[in-house]
């Protein structure tokens, strides 16, 4: 009945819309295919292509993968959590000390410990950011190395075995229908994070938060609440991937998740989630966590010895962050 | 003046606001009829946004009463302000520039169905299509993101969201301020057919052609002291600037 908008033809074409969407929310795709196909031709007799090798990237990103919804859910308020590394080592080594302690209360006690410990991690940061409103950037810097100092103490150094077979099972070694749990524990969480980001209030108002937290208080949106469960969500996920380490490994150590950081920020941004809050993608974050384990694994596979790979990794994902922030900071 | 035995929307009385010694509003009263454009104007520094800060809920009057629909509420809160009907477009809009037109018009108010509580997406679409053509918006789709629409465009979404919410009344901050003069004409063609909607309507301006061309009344302000109330069709910018200024302009 009204006669088209005239002010603004060009930016509301269908063209102009679909070449930003193209680059910004496609990159990590294209960037995983064009990874996987490389790696498919130059690797085609190094074992690369193998059901076993392809697994094995799927076992070994899932805990990177879990710790990156949590990172999605924060970065999307507008906060950002370094700690996530430091958490699971804490975790794991709750969990991995509780059993122990107790051996008879085993796997539930062993959750709960780890899980909790890694909620009371995020329950510390959220509430200097949410409340004190301190910036997240320096209170995680902060307490990513308060925590990677307590998982040190907690065991001064020392491996602790998880011996619980129920426990390794769940979090590790085990299958349900042939299909390693590792992959159902991230089946799963991709598939309740999205679910919580795209289609309910929360995840509506964790973008709107992270987007203009003006508008959000105005409209009636309880933002500390908000940021507060972001960090509460990031801690669970990161205390979920100490599990997932100790189960795999059969142990936890104070070096779990020691080196995920820059993986898992490297993941999320790829995956089309920004820096600054009001945007971001739970199965973008997941494509990116796999394409950063095809980028471990072929690198290994290619046989570059380990200061080389840190260096080409560090390339591809400064050119992958690059393409995908162009759009997004002009 | 609105000939409907209704009562007024909104009624201010004697409304009087300290912060410690400094008075900032002192004897503020004030009534607007359903379907009735109110603007206030005043110099900087004059009260307005303190006043308009109490009838939003921000800040508590230290007295006076404030009348809705006849019947007298504690206005504690914006939250409170919103249950009671009232909507504010603020100067800065309060848009979340990286969602969408219908996310916005819902922002903190989303419609959801399903026993998980999923967003409604499809309702708040049609809706927010509905009440764009309503009010003669001209954005390109429910779907467009805030920062691809002009200054107008996002105004108009912003006033579309007050519309949808706003039982009572709607306050409007310099709501042209920052637009070019097509697109203040259009916000301008906007607000006037609010009238229809038989809500009140308060502006800020600080344009006193745009006050006379939208307001059925102006109210001004001058260091926290209401100076007068006039019918704007019985009156001239003479006498409001020389309200507004305490110099006799004539």
């Amino acid at each position: 009945m009204s006669p088209p908008s005239t002010t603004h033809p060009a930016e509301s074409s269908p063209l102009a819309r679909l070449s930003r969407i193209n680059l910004q929310q496609y990159v990590v795709y294209v960037g995983f295919v064009a990874i996987f196909v490389f790696f498919a031709i130059v690797l085609r007799d190094s074992g690369f292509l193998t059901s076993r090798n392809l697994v094995n990237i799927a076992l070994q990103t899932a805990p990177a993968t879990i710790m990156a919804i949590g990172l999605v859910f924060a970065l999307s308020a507008g906060d950002i959590d370094l700690s996530i590394g430091s958490t699971v080592a804490v975790s794991a080594l709750c969990a991995a000390m509780a059993m122990a302690a107790m051996p008879e209360a085993g796997l539930l006690l062993g959750v709960a410990a780890g899980i909790g410990a890694g909620l009371a991690i995020g329950l510390v940061n959220g509430l200097l950011v949410a409340y004190l409103r301190l910036p997240s950037f320096l209170v995680t810097l902060a307490t990513m190395g308060l925590f990677a100092g307590v998982a040190r103490s907690l065991t001064q150094l020392r491996s602790i075995p998880v011996t619980d077979s129920m426990f390794t099972g769940l979090f590790g070694s085990g299958s349900l229908f042939g299909i390693p749990s590792l992959v159902i524990w991230t089946v799963v969480a991709v598939g309740i994070g999205h679910f919580v980001f795209r289609q309910t209030r929360f995840g509506a108002h964790v973008l709107a938060t992270g987007d203009n937290p003006r508008a959000a208080m105005v409209t009636g949106i309880k933002v500390p609440r908000i940021r507060l469960t972001v960090f509460l969500i990031s801690g669970a996920m990161a205390g979920l991937a100490g599990l997932l380490y100790s189960g795999r490994l059969q142990a936890a150590k104070y070096t779990l998740g020691e080196t995920d950081l820059m993986t898992v920020i490297a993941a999320v941004i790829v995956g089309g989630t920004l820096l600054n809050g009001g945007k971001g993608s739970i199965i973008g974050a997941l494509v990116g966590s796999l394409m950063m384990g095809l980028l471990n694994n072929g690198l290994i596979l290619m046989g570059l010895s380990v200061s080389d790979q840190m260096i080409v990794r560090g390339l591809i994902i400064l050119a992958a962050v690059a393409v995908s922030l162009r759009e997004t900071t002009r | 003046m609105n000939q409907s035995p209704t009562a007024p929307v909104l009624a201010l009385g004697n409304i009087r606001k300290s912060f410690g010694g400094v008075v900032a509003i002192e004897d503020f009263s004030l009534t607007i009829a359903p379907g009735e454009i109110v603007a206030l104007v005043g110099d900087n520094g004059a009260g307005k946004s303190t006043l308009i800060k109490i009838i939003s809920g921000v800040y508590v009057p230290t007295s006076g009463s404030i009348l809705i629909d006849g019947e007298p509420v504690a206005m504690s809160s914006a939250t409170k302000a919103r249950e009671n009907g009232i909507e504010v477009v603020y100067q800065d809009l309060a848009l979340a520039e990286q969602q969408s037109v219908y996310m916005n018009l819902f922002l903190g108010r989303e419609m959801t169905k399903g026993p998980l509580g999923q967003l409604d997406r499809k309702s708040m679409i049609a809706e927010t299509q509905r009440l764009v053509d309503e009010l003669d918006v001209r954005i390109p789709s429910p779907h467009a993101t805030i920062r691809d629409l002009s200054g107008g465009q996002r105004q108009g979404v912003a006033i579309a969201r007050a519309t949808h919410w706003a039982k009572k009344l709607i306050l409007l901050d310099e709501p042209t301020a920052a637009l070019g003069v097509a697109e203040t004409a259009k916000v301008e063609a906007i607000i006037a057919a609010l009238k229809a909607r038989n809500i009140g309507v308060l502006i800020i301006s600080h344009s006193l052609d745009q006050v006379f061309r939208l307001s059925d009344r102006i109210c001004v302000l001058r260091r926290g002291k209401q100076i007068g109330i006039r019918t704007t069709a019985a009156t001239d910018k003479n006498e409001i600037v020389s309200m507004i200024t305490g110099l006799n302009a004539s």
